[in-house]
């Protein structure tokens, strides 16, 4: 009898817990994921010799759309990229023409930086991938934050496992490491410049770190954002890309 | 006619230099000719050679969506390996290989590669696969030279490959280099990495399904299977075909500049000779020649040039053309990087047919030629020209 008191016991606490990590899961998500979003971002590619920077301008509807141009420098200024689901296509300025990405452009990083078009392509809502679990609490500089160990629950995951530290109070992720199928880190990102914008806590700077790749990593920082705006559906068109 | 060419040969001995600056022109043209028409063939049979001996065996099954310049094929190109080939799996007859994209970090740089699943104990193609064999504490893995060149590679090394399971999952793993081998085949070399089958299966999540099956024996008796292409050694290297076509006719042009400074030389000489030689034409007509056979008489004479020129090819080609075939020619720039199958040093492999084929087309063209000017005579005034008149 008392046995079995200590083991329903047990599955009662497990149970809290874990739903504790799911609710703080959602909270994150309500932070980080809205219906869309219009961003204008300066990413930072910090390499060994010297950093250079990129400036563009993004409209994302929901995961799976999303159309970038790039407003600096002039090398690149007028490049458009446009995702439309598991598709991505680039338009250059230079050579007046619109390619696909696919197969091992994919893999290539985005401007040099240490993200991959791949990467830019998963962004799907955490609790909709991963099922969560509370590993403990730590002090990132001066915020209180609850680490979480997401697993993914469904197949198709990019990253099968994340380690995610969660501000305690704000619901925002400071630090997530993603990691690979067989436990290797592949990704590290630093979230800084917590900011309140539309009443959801978010991230105005992600340094984005490949852990395979040389170099510093890419400070990705947003300059300004709305989220819930009314986008013309023309912008999500092959055709906006050489407008 | 028998005279015809003693008379030619006793006119053409007789002219002394001018009849040997021609020949040594067009035995130049000769050996030149055969020569490049040699490399051509020495690349087409070692192109194929290697090809077959590295890449394609006697032929493959490739599966049905696979196609190697299409990047969008290969992430559905895979299935189980057919039930109908199970007999020549187990004879070692028939490979199936696993192919995939995947990307490898050497010193922190990202790339980009092919990755392949091969089995280790396979003897259809040169590939070292046996040192994929090995017990290590990282994944084994074989590379060309041209990669680990690029890559900064060598035997030992570890690199990191990352790569996205059938489901999309990231993963990653070390790779420790067993073997770097030297090709003259870039399609195996460049952007490719080797590991064990089973545990490319393994890694990717798909036992047992292969991207292409690679049989030793060429049959022509050979059907497709369902869900896999039949591409036949033929196929396979068309691309070969087609390079040596385009570049055969790109040399088509240098042996015609050739053949037309031979050519030139030998009309020239025919014009002169009509022209001093009016009074001799003039008594060859006297003594009963028809118009016909001294028409013909000349052109034997321009003719044999050609023949002359054979001999004297003969003479210092047959020694350079063998030793040609001997010790190869090695091309003076870097050939590793052309994409196609090619050698640094090319052997010129020279077949009767070639040989006789040149040899017709010479000498066909100095007929030719010789008989163009000749045609005159059949329009002179035999009284004229044996008075030696001008016409």
């Amino acid at each position: 009898m008392k046995t079995r008191l200590t083991l329903i016991l047990s599955i009662c606490i497990l149970q809290a817990f874990s739903q504790d990590a799911t609710t703080i899961l959602e909270k994150v998500d309500a932070n980080m994921s809205s219906r869309n979003r219009i961003f204008e971002s300066s990413m930072t590619i910090l390499g060994k010799r010297g950093s250079r920077t990129i400036v563009s301008k993004s409209y994302a509807e929901g995961t799976k759309q999303s159309f970038t141009e790039y407003l600096s420098p002039a090398s690149e200024k007028g490049t458009k990229m446009l995702k439309l689901d598991k598709q991505l296509w680039i338009y250059s300025p230079s050579t007046d023409r619109t390619i696909q990405i696919s197969g091992h452009m994919l893999k290539q990083s985005v401007m040099g930086s240490d993200l991959s078009y791949e990467d830019m392509m998963d962004d799907r809502k955490l609790t909709a991938v991963y099922n969560a679990k509370i590993t403990g609490e730590e002090m990132l500089g001066d915020r209180k934050t609850i680490v979480l160990e997401l697993t993914a629950k469904v197949e198709d995951a990019a990253y099968y496992a994340q380690k995610i530290w969660v501000d305690a109070v704000r619901f925002v992720p400071l630090k997530q490491e993603l990691f690979a199928k067989g436990g290797k880190l592949l990704k590290r990102m630093e979230m800084k410049d917590i900011r309140q914008i539309q009443g959801r806590w978010f991230p105005a700077t992600i340094v984005y770190k490949d852990m395979l790749k040389q170099g510093e990593g890419t400070e990705f920082r947003m300059t300004s954002i709305k989220f819930d705006q009314e986008i013309p559906d023309y912008i999500f068109t092959k055709a906006a890309l050489k407008k | 006619m028998k005279l015809a060419f003693k008379l030619a040969y006793r006119n053409l001995i007789g002219a002394g230099l001018r009849t040997w600056l021609n020949v040594i022109v067009l035995s130049f043209s000769f050996v030149v000719i055969i020569w490049l028409k040699g490399v051509m063939s020495g690349w087409d049979y070692q192109a194929k050679t290697d090809m077959t001996n590295w890449e394609i065996g006697g032929g493959q099954y490739w599966h049905k969506t696979y196609d190697p310049y299409d990047p969008f094929t290969l992430t559905d190109s895979h299935a189980p390996i057919p039930a109908g080939v199970t007999g020549e799996l187990k004879t070692g007859d028939l490979e199936p290989q696993l192919i995939v994209q995947g990307t490898i970090f050497p010193d922190g740089r990202m790339m980009p590669v092919i990755v392949r699943g091969i089995n280790p104990g396979q003897s259809i193609l040169k590939l070292p696969t046996r040192k994929l064999d090995t017990i290590t504490d990282a994944i084994p893995a074989i590379i060309g030279g041209m990669m680990a060149k690029t890559n900064r590679l060598s035997p030992g090394d570890y690199v990191t490959l990352r790569w996205r399971n059938v489901k999309g999952t990231f993963d990653a793993a070390d790779l420790v280099i067993t073997g770097i081998f030297t090709t003259n085949v870039p399609a195996v070399d460049a952007g490719q990495v080797y590991l064990p089958l089973v545990k490319l299966q393994e890694m990717m999540m798909l036992p047992g399904e292969a991207t292409i099956l690679t049989f030793r024996d060429e049959e022509k008796s050979r059907t497709g299977l369902n869900g896999w292409t039949l591409k036949t050694k033929k196929e396979l290297t068309r691309q070969v075909d087609e390079v040596i076509k385009t570049k055969s006719a790109g040399q088509s042009i240098l042996y015609f500049i050739l053949l037309l400074l031979a050519m030139l030389a030998i009309f020239d000489t025919q014009v002169l000779s009509i022209f001093r030689r009016q009074k001799e034409i003039g008594t060859y007509i006297a003594l009963g020649y028809t118009r016909r056979q001294v028409v013909g008489l000349f052109t034997v004479e321009g003719s044999m040039h050609a023949v002359l020129a054979a001999v004297v090819s003969a003479v210092y080609g047959l020694p350079f053309l063998i030793w040609q075939a001997r010790v190869g020619w090695t091309m003076p720039m870097d050939t590793s990087e052309f994409g196609m199958a090619i050698a640094q040093t090319l052997y010129p492999v020279y077949s009767v047919g070639l040989v006789i084929s040149t040899l017709l087309i010479v000498m066909l063209t100095t007929a030719v030629v010789s008989y163009l000017p000749s045609r005159r005579i059949a329009k002179m005034n035999p009284t004229d020209a044996l008075r030696g008149k001008l016409q």
